[in-house]
């Protein structure tokens, strides 16, 4: 079954009794996607992982994520492919991994008490070169918390959730549009670098509606694992070109090869070789720093003449947004920092960036997550030039609770 | 300039749906909008809004902090929000369950709609659509006809006939007001 879904994750499903039903409903599908629409943040991902060739989706539905789900059990079918509501999430991130590895672009949505149950199956991914996508709509925690209250409190989680090192690929939108376009980019990218990519949203953005004209399919660009040219019998599971990306056979397609949880040589069979596991290690190291430049996005608005930064992700840069306009119209000079990838964390770009700023602000709803990273990087200032906005009541950081802080230190 | 909205009640009166139609009627004008909505887990009672901002600029900020118009439909929504509006700003109130108001704005009007609805709809079900009728009409923030439309889009075909004769006594009560 998953075998034919690789084929074409495009070929509509003619075992339909009434051929005609069916193509009324794909075109009214069509339009609905392609013309400027209000569309909910989630609706975005789900589409986006449609347009990026999904092709298998296993989840356990949770507020506020639930509708990701809930489009993609009525999309995935109609378009050949599969959506399995599991039992929980462990299964969930389970499955996706197993459908990947037999070839399918597969996908899972969740909030915080699910994401925290992935965790081990996010790091079995990564340590087995697993392409998948964790889409993460966070909710206020710990634990169950307030399922319909934005937070931002994984994102350290979503690097160091998993025990071990294991670099983390973290995409992070902060509009309708732009869950869209990362929901894609995510799915890319977990193809390209052969890793479990965790994209995160925020609960105010995947319940959010905005109008939205998403772009026409030829001007989608969809990447896909590198097959294996060699014949079945050269085939290394494991093996390493310059940039550290290797080809990814699928079960099924003739090549055979072991995989495990267990630290392994290019084969994929466990070892307990300390020169194989510093080898494996240092490729899934370096296979994300060596290509920073490729992963790392981020947005600078109004930093041209800025005097004060703010670095903030997210839904939070909204509200940023809308300060930044405020305080300009007064003469403060003030720009925003916004890293879309926000692990690998964009180390040269905000050092960068920062150099000619006096000082930076960081709001986030959590108690202190990215301003440790900001921290980091400006060490060699003054403790009093880094100013945090922190929020965790469920509640978002408005407009005037930035703008309040900019007058403060201005 | 953004316009402000705020529709706000308890769960189950469906101020989401008022809200997402509201913001689909923008859409249809070629504005710019975003809608947003806070609410308890359950799906009756407890506390729910939605918020839509029509601007014809980037909306940045997606939730409403210093509100155009404000709807309440109980006295706790009112109570709550009513220090938000902007003093220039609209409040419509709906008298079958706000009793008490904790501060006289300038623009407001009051009708029992839920009691309207039941009355004249025969079930409180509409009161949603009456009272968003009602703000269009006396915002002017769409088209009449926009708002048509968009209901038509939204509300499934059996309980089309029955919001739009909401929709249109809405629009009957706001031309008739008389402060």
């Amino acid at each position: 079954m998953l075998k034919k879904t690789t084929k074409s994750t495009k070929a509509p499903a003619k075992e339909s009794e009434n051929p005609k039903v069916e193509s009324k409903l794909d075109e009214l599908q069509n339009k609905r996607e392609r013309k400027n629409v209000l569309m909910q943040g989630n609706e975005a991902v789900a589409y986006g992982a449609l347009d990026a060739g999904v092709n298998f989706f296993a989840g356990y539905p949770i507020t506020p994520s639930t509708e990701v789900a809930e489009i993609l059990a009525t999309e995935l079918p109609k378009r050949g492919g599969v959506f399995i509501q599991m039992e929980d999430e462990i299964a969930s991130i389970c499955a996706i991994v197993g459908a990947s590895l037999a070839g399918a672009k597969s996908l899972t949505a969740t909030s915080g008490p699910g994401f925290s149950l992935m965790q081990e199956g996010i790091g079995f991914a990564k340590i087995t070169e697993t392409p998948c996508v964790v889409v993460n709509v966070q909710r206020l925690g710990p634990s169950t918390g307030m399922p319909t209250s934005p937070a931002q409190g994984d994102i350290m989680q979503a690097k160091w959730g998993s025990h071990g090192d294991s670099p983390a690929i973290v995409l992070y939108p902060d509009s309708v549009k732009e869950s869209y376009e990362l929901t894609i980019r995510a799915v890319n990218l977990s193809e390209k670098y052969r890793t479990c990519v965790i994209l995160l949203l925020d609960e105010v953005l995947g319940h959010m509606r905005e109008a939205v004209q998403l772009p026409d399919m030829a001007n989608v660009r969809v990447i896909s694992r590198i097959k294996p040219t060699v014949p079945p019998h050269w085939y290394k599971h494991y093996d390493e070109n310059q940039k550290y990306l290797s080809p990814l056979a699928s079960y099924g397609e003739g090549y055979r090869f072991h995989v495990t949880g267990l630290t392994h040589d290019a084969l994929g069979f466990p070892t307990n070789k300390s020169t194989e596991a510093g080898e494996m290690m240092e490729r899934l190291r370096k296979k994300i720093s060596y290509n920073i430049r490729d992963l790392v996005q981020i947005e600078s608005h109004m930093m041209e003449d800025a005097k004060i930064a703010i670095f903030t992700a997210g839904i939070t840069s909204r509200a940023a947004k809308a300060a930044i306009a405020m305080a300009r119209h007064e003469g403060i000079k003030v720009g925003l920092l916004r890293p879309l990838t926000i692990w690998p964390f964009p180390d040269d770009a905000v050092r960068k960036m920062l150099r000619n700023v006096e000082t930076v602000i960081v709001p986030e709803l959590n108690q202190g997550q990215l301003i440790h990273e900001v921290q980091r990087l400006i060490k060699e200032k003054s403790d009093g030039s880094l100013i945090p906005i922190q929020r965790v009541n469920g509640q978002l950081i408005t407009p005037n609770d930035i703008l309040r802080k900019i007058k403060e230190v201005s | 300039m953004n316009y402000e909205i705020r529709l706000s009640g308890s769960g189950g009166q469906g101020l989401i749906l008022a809200g997402i139609i509201l913001a689909r009627a923008a859409v249809i004008e070629k504005r710019r909008v975003t809608q947003t909505q806070s609410y308890g887990p359950e799906s009756r009672g407890g506390f729910s809004r939605a918020d839509v901002i029509i601007s014809d600029e980037e909306i940045f900020f997606p939730e409403a902090t210093n509100f155009n118009c404000l709807l309440a439909l109980t006295q706790e929504a009112c109570d709550k929000y009513l220090f938000d509006l902007r003093e220039t700003g609209i409040l419509i109130i709906d008298t079958t369950f706000v009793k008490n108001l904790a501060l006289a704005a300038e623009n407001t009007f009051e009708l029992p709609f839920t009691d309207i609805a039941q009355e004249k709809l025969g079930s409180t079900i509409t009161t949603n659509i009456l009272s968003l009728a009602f703000l269009v009409k006396t915002t002017g923030i769409v088209k009449e006809e926009s708002l048509q439309q968009s209901i038509t889009e939204t509300v499934k075909a059996a309980f089309l006939d029955v919001n739009l004769k909401a929709m249109q006594l809405g629009y009957d009560l706001a031309a008739n007001y008389k402060k």
